[in-house]
Order: C-alpha cells, then sequence, then structure tokens
C-alpha cells in the first residue's frame, strides 16, 4: 500500500459492468512528506473517501477485487482506508 | 521477497472491513548494504513487527496469503522478522 491523496473524483457512465454503482476516485501517491510521487491514479473506492482525504491506497489487482467484492474484475487499484495518522519515530541509535 | 525496516505506524480508522484488526506499518525497503533502496510504502504485518526492526515483506498478489482464511485487501505483507543478516 502507498499514502495517496484524493484530488478529485472520476464518473464514467459507460463502463465496465462489473464497475456499475462503483465510486471512482482520483489518487495521487505522495511520499511520507507530502510530496507527489509518480502519476495519479482512477481507484476504486471502498472506504466513501473524498477530495482532499489522505488515504491507503493499493496497487495490485487481487487487493483491488478483494475491496470491490465482486469477482473477478478488471480494476488494479483500490482505496482501502482513510489515514488519520502516521507516525514516524526518530530513528534510534543502532549499535 | 524484499528487506525492509519498519519505520513508523499508520492509524486509520475508517478502512476497509477486510482490514479490521490489522496492524498496518510503515516499511522502508533496504539494500543489502542496509541503506535505503527505494521509497517507503504501507504493509500489513503478519508476524508482530516494530518500529525499528528488520523484516523481509512479500508484494503484490501474494501478500494476502498469509492472511487466509481472511480476505485482507493489501499488496504489501510483513511476513518475517529478521533476525540477522550477510552478504559477501
Amino acid at each position: 500500500m502507498v499514502i495517496a491523496r484524493v484530488v478529485g473524483s472520476v464518473v464514467s457512465t459507460q463502463k465496465n459492468g462489473k464497475l456499475e454503482g462503483a465510486k471512482l476516485l482520483l489518487a495521487q501517491p505522495v511520499d511520507l512528506d507530502g510530496q507527489d510521487r509518480g502519476p495519479a491514479v482512477v481507484a476504486i473506492d471502498a472506504v466513501d473517501a473524498g477530495v482532499g482525504d489522505r488515504v491507503l491506497l493499493v496497487l495490485d489487482g487481487k487487493a483491488a477485487m478483494m475491496a470491490l467484492d465482486r469477482g473477478l474484475a478488471g480494476v488494479d487499484a483500490a482505496i482501502v482506508g482513510v489515514v488519520d495518522s502516521v507516525d514516524i519515530p526518530p530513528e534510534p541509535a543502532r549499535s | 521477497m524484499f528487506l525492509a525496516r519498519v519505520v513508523g505506524t499508520v492509524v486509520a480508522t475508517r478502512k476497509d472491513p477486510g482490514l479490521e484488526g490489522t496492524k498496518l506499518l510503515v516499511i522502508q525497503p533496504l539494500r543489502p548494504d542496509r541503506t535505503p533502496g527505494g521509497k517507503p510504502l504501507v504493509a500489513v504485518d503478519s508476524v508482530g513487527a516494530g518500529a525499528g526492526e528488520d523484516v523481509f515483506y512479500v508484494r503484490g498478489r501474494e501478500a494476502a496469503l498469509p492472511f487466509l482464511p481472511a480476505e485482507v485487501p493489501t499488496d504489501a505483507a510483513i511476513v518475517g522478522i529478521v533476525d540477522h543478516w550477510t552478504t559477501g
């Protein structure tokens, strides 16, 4: 999973039957410091996220299909969590 | 599978039901010489790993397998804590 920022929503009337009624969002993967990381992706939304939310994004077909919960489907990205916080403690001194 | 160091934790109250009860960790992939290699990612823990520990993890569709029969929608899973490794 990577952390991403929801930057938009995608509306598609004509789409594969397995995707009927699925909510599609545009998610921009980001680094831990919030900088954009690679291209934005169209993702299935499994958690009712919204624009501006920081989210957990899976980039794998199997995981995205489980999130969509409609069996085999042509999807490869899904939002599976809304991030409350990320805690990165300072690295301890290593001997 | 790849080597990584656990560098942090993620809290997400609202998440896919399949992720309920899982521990989400931020991991930094490591090169064999222990320097960071590549970008950090979030993985589901299957072994009780914690911050500062070196682990190995699996990516892709196989990442859901450690949690069977539960269907955990993840593309990265920590499957072992490394005691030590050597090269050369």
